[in-house]
């Protein structure tokens, strides 16, 4: 009792697996009971319950609440309780061992900082048990003991202990997890839970009760470089305030912050708080904070906000394990949507490398789909890049979920990044934008002035297919508006900022495409709605509009494809005009898509959406 | 007091979450120290703001100085406060005689549905613990609701890291929970720490008892303490074998677990 009474000086999450049935219920009831921990009258609640249902008590039912697991004698649903011992508040999550619950499971081990696999002494290794244990690794658990229950069925034998130990360990071993201990007990009878068992002199170490007290609180990932994901803007009042949960690191007022992928940079100018006095100056990681800038950048849910020297990952496609518990299976060349951090992109699978069969970890090749509760190896392709870490490196960033319609439907961590044809012009964007002199006119001074934020139209299509003539008199209406709008004619550079080039190099799209980007990026940064069409690439227009993207990122890109037949448009394309196009028709249409993306008109309120920022 | 930043961080962590994906949001404000803590987190959250309507679903029957705190503090805080009440219920003379799951039922779980569908709320924040009875201990951070307002505790979605089930079939909405790892002790931690606002029913005015839950005045009955400030409260609850909601009627038997099926906070 007196550990109770104790002040807690921290806050550890344990979670109990292990196959069904093999105990993990009665286990933690057991060390309730055997702790003083029940509330008053709980025990002796459930003993008249079983008395009424003509069945022998279950310590089990402490914690399966629902009457349907009572009826069943299994878990459905994860359990969190608490549990106070030697200065510490402990939250025991109580997860399902049932197969078909495997999603509980799952949640329930998510947060865990610390796990318990239980496995049954006479039915030996299971294919939970082993599943568990390899989930547990993928999740990130790296503290756990193996608690070997029911010892009592076994006639407290140590041979048989000595045999699931050397099997388990060897299984264990092929993924490099090592238990913290191996601990023989009875549940049931509570040997070795909370007290020592005199029925086995032969084991010597701690009971589950000290082995709780062993796990470590993970050491502080504040020592890590700093990973400050953006959950959200706020402008309540006069403060634009960045709020987000630093995931690594620390920062501090005066700090360099580089956002990615945006590469938009500022200090950080206060740490914002309520009731805090007086208000701090730093942020460490687990924290959920905000702070405010030195300058009006703008910058969207999702990104990360790092210090320039440890940047995060980006790019448009990273290999991942990933364990699927999707309703339908996941299938090659779907679309899902990809959480990373607060970041969420669409994205298909671009390749399964293989499925692994947690049974005896054999690789299975060649299949285009996984399903319910099969672990795989794939590669992921995103609509756009994102920022991203090794999970080896940095846990939170380096993990994901998908989402399949409204359900999240499985989750991973990414391996190994892959590396995408934009690289090289993604890493010059980077370059050029980290050493980017500004003037005292800032993007937000020049918006206000202009009445609208830089943008750029870019019309993709074939020859001879109205791209000219819709772009004149997009830039003619939009003038006429009174807004700031240039036609950029590729034919305009051929001339002279090309004339260097031989006219074989001018056949090249690459080094084209890259001039002909960077030279709308500085448009874009005076402001302008740059009117763009891909004329001078002629057929090749895909892989530009690819590279002008990149080099112009993060700015608001609207494609318009134009086609006289219906084909397949480049991808991320806003508007298709196939067939004959009804020129005022079509102005509108771009017109309202430059309105729904903040460009024409400023949507700053209470809860405000940026559409983009320079 | 580092558990109780860990605790806070988290929960304003899921505040956020749900302030960023849900358009239509609304707050539970039962008055009660739980929610009072969680109306404390989202100032926390929103730096001073409450960016979101606080909801009360009035029985009739609470206790008279709750309404009279209710409104001070929310004149002083510039809530937004919106008070549901079942009217058709009580004019057909609803009350706990009829039966508590009965009146529960009719007053709190119908009471607050038909608040949701006249408001069209799609996320509804509550500040429901773990710890409080075996049912809650199995709750998501964020839980679906069906069309009826039930909930399907056999068919959970999974809760990866911090990644929350935030998108949902039209017609339905979501409880969003962000006080579910905390102890009834870390609930007056916490308001010791903060100097966070209370009811002065939950300490003992000279008579040797006080309220540990605040619940309608018929169905809650306070208990024999002598606690009579917040220290003492955390003193007595660190001794205490009692549960909490032992003083709630409606917990008797299977009732939780079939109010709450229905959409019982
Ligand atoms: N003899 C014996 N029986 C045990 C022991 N531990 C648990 N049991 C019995 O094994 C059965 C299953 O126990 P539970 O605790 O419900 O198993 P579980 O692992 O929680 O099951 P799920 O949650 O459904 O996966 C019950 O009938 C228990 O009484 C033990 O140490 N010895
Ligand atoms: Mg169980």
């Amino acid at each position: 009792m007196d550990n109770q009474t104790q002040k807690p000086s921290e806050n550890l999450n344990i979670v109990i697996v292990g196959h069904v049935d093999h105990g993990k219920s009665t286990l933690l009831g057991r060390l309730y009971a055997d702790t003083g921990s029940l509330p008053d009258g709980k025990l002796e609640k459930v003993q008249a319950i079983c008395r009424q249902q003509g069945k022998e008590f279950e310590y089990a039912f402490l914690f399966d609440a629902f009457l349907e697991e009572q009826e069943q004698g299994i878990t459905i649903d994860t359990a969190r309780t608490f549990f106070g011992w030697k200065g510490r508040q402990y939250i025991i999550i109580d997860a399902p061992g049932h197969k078909e619950f495997l999603k509980n499971m799952i949640s329930g081990a998510a947060r865990a900082e610390a796990a318990l696999l239980l496995i049954d002494a006479l039915e030996g290794v299971k294919e939970q048990s082993k599943k568990h244990g390899y989930l547990l690794s993928l999740l990130g658990v790296r503290q756990f003991a193996v608690v070997v229950n029911k010892m009592d069925l076994v006639g407290y034998r140590q041979d048989v202990f000595d045999g699931i130990e050397k099997e388990y360990r060897e299984f264990l071993g092929q993924f490099k997890a090592v238990p913290e201990r191996i601990i023989p007990v009875s549940a049931k009878l509570g040997d070795n839970i909370a007290n020592r068992s005199t029925a086995m002199p032969w084991y010597t170490g701690p009971t589950v009760l000290d082995t709780l007290s062993l796990f470590k609180k993970e050491a502080a990932r504040s020592e890590q470089p700093l990973r400050f994901p953006v959950q959200d803007v706020y402008k309540f009042d006069a403060r634009r305030i960045i709020a987000g949960r630093i995931t690594a690191g620390k920062l501090k007022v005066g700090d360099h912050l580089v956002f990615s992928p945006s590469n938009k940079r500022a200090n950080v100018r206060s740490v914002e708080a309520f009731n805090i006095d007086p208000p701090p100056t730093e942020g460490y990681a687990g924290q959920s904070i905000g702070i405010t800038l030195d300058e009006q950048i703008f910058v969207e849910r999702g990104e990360i906000a790092t210090h320039q020297k440890h940047l995060p990952s980006v790019s448009t496609a990273f290999r991942a394990n990933l364990f699927w518990l999707g309703k339908r299976p996941l299938e090659r060349g779907r679309k899902y949507q990809l959480r990373v951090a607060n970041k969420e992109v669409d994205c298909e699978v671009a390749t399964i490398h293989r499925i692994i069969d947690t049974m005896d970890l054999a690789q299975q090749q060649g299949s285009m789909t996984v399903n319910k509760n099969q672990v795989a190896e794939l590669t992921l392709r995103t609509k756009t890049p994102v920022a991203f870490d090794l999970s080896a490196s940095f846990e939170a960033t380096g993990r994901f979920v998908l989402v399949d319609e409204n359900d999240i439907a499985g989750g991973g961590i990414v391996t190994e990044l892959i590396h995408d044809d934009q690289e090289f012009l993604r890493e010059e964007a980077r370059r050029r934008d980290f050493a980017w002199v500004k003037g005292e006119v800032g993007v937000e001074d020049r918006a206000r002035q202009y009445g609208h934020r830089a943008a750029i139209v870019l019309f993709t299509g074939g020859r001879h297919t109205g791209k000219s003539l819709l772009a004149r008199q997009l830039e003619g209406r939009l003038v006429a508006d009174g807004r700031h709008a240039y036609l950029l004619d590729g034919e305009n550079l051929r001339r002279g900022l090309d004339a260097d080039l031989t006219d074989e190099e001018r056949g090249q799209t690459d080094e084209m495409a890259r001039r002909y980007g960077e030279v709308a990026r500085l448009l874009i940064d005076t402001g302008l709605i740059v009117v763009s069409t891909t004329n001078p690439f002629g057929v090749h227009y895909k892989e530009a509009v690819q590279a002008i993207r990149t080099l112009v990122h993060p700015a608001p890109v609207i494609a318009v494809h134009m086609s006289k037949t219906s084909e397949e448009p480049p991808p991320n394309t806003d508007i298709v005009l196939s067939g004959p196009t009804d020129l005022d028709h079509a102005t509108k249409q771009i017109m309202d898509e430059l309105k729904s993306r903040g460009v024409l008109a400023e949507a700053i309120g209470a809860k405000p959406t940026f559409q983009y920022s320079i | 007091m580092k558990h109780l930043r860990q605790l806070e961080d988290q929960s304003v962590y899921i505040l956020r979450e749900a302030y960023k994906n849900f358009d239509n949001l609304g707050m539970l404000w039962s008055m009660g120290k739980d929610s009072t803590v969680l109306l404390w987190l989202a100032r926390k959250a929103f730096f001073g703001q409450v960016p979101f309507p606080l909801l009360h679903v009035d029985t009739s029957y609470k206790i008279p100085a709750m309404i009279e705190y209710r409104d001070r503090i929310a004149r002083e805080w510039r809530l937004d406060l919106v008070v549901g009440q079942n009217k058709e219920a009580l004019a057909a003379g609803m009350n706990h005689t009829l039966g508590r799951v009965a009146c529960c039922t009719a007053l709190k779980t119908n009471g607050l549905k038909q608040l949701i569908e006249q408001k069209g709320y799609t996320g509804i924040i509550l500040g429901v613990r773990a710890d409080e009875e075996g049912t809650r201990a199995k709750e998501r951070y964020f839980s679906p609701r069906d069309k009826h307002g039930d909930w399907d505790f056999r068919d959970q979605p999974p809760e990866l890291w911090d990644q929350f089930k935030t998108t949902f079939p039209p017609g339905t909405h979501i409880r969003i929970h962000p006080l579910l790892d905390w102890t009834e002790i870390n609930i007056w931690e916490y308001i010791k720490y903060e100097n966070i606002p209370f009811m002065d029913l939950y300490l003992d005015k000279g008579d040797g008892t006080r309220y540990r839950s605040l619940g309608c005045a018929p169905c809650t009955t306070p208990i024999k303490s002598t606690a009579k400030t917040v220290d003492e409260i955390i003193a007595e609850l660190r001794q205490t074998t009692v549960a909490e909601r032992a003083g709630r009627a409606q917990d008797e038997g299977r009732g939780m677990e079939l109010l709450r099926k229905d959409g019982y906070m």
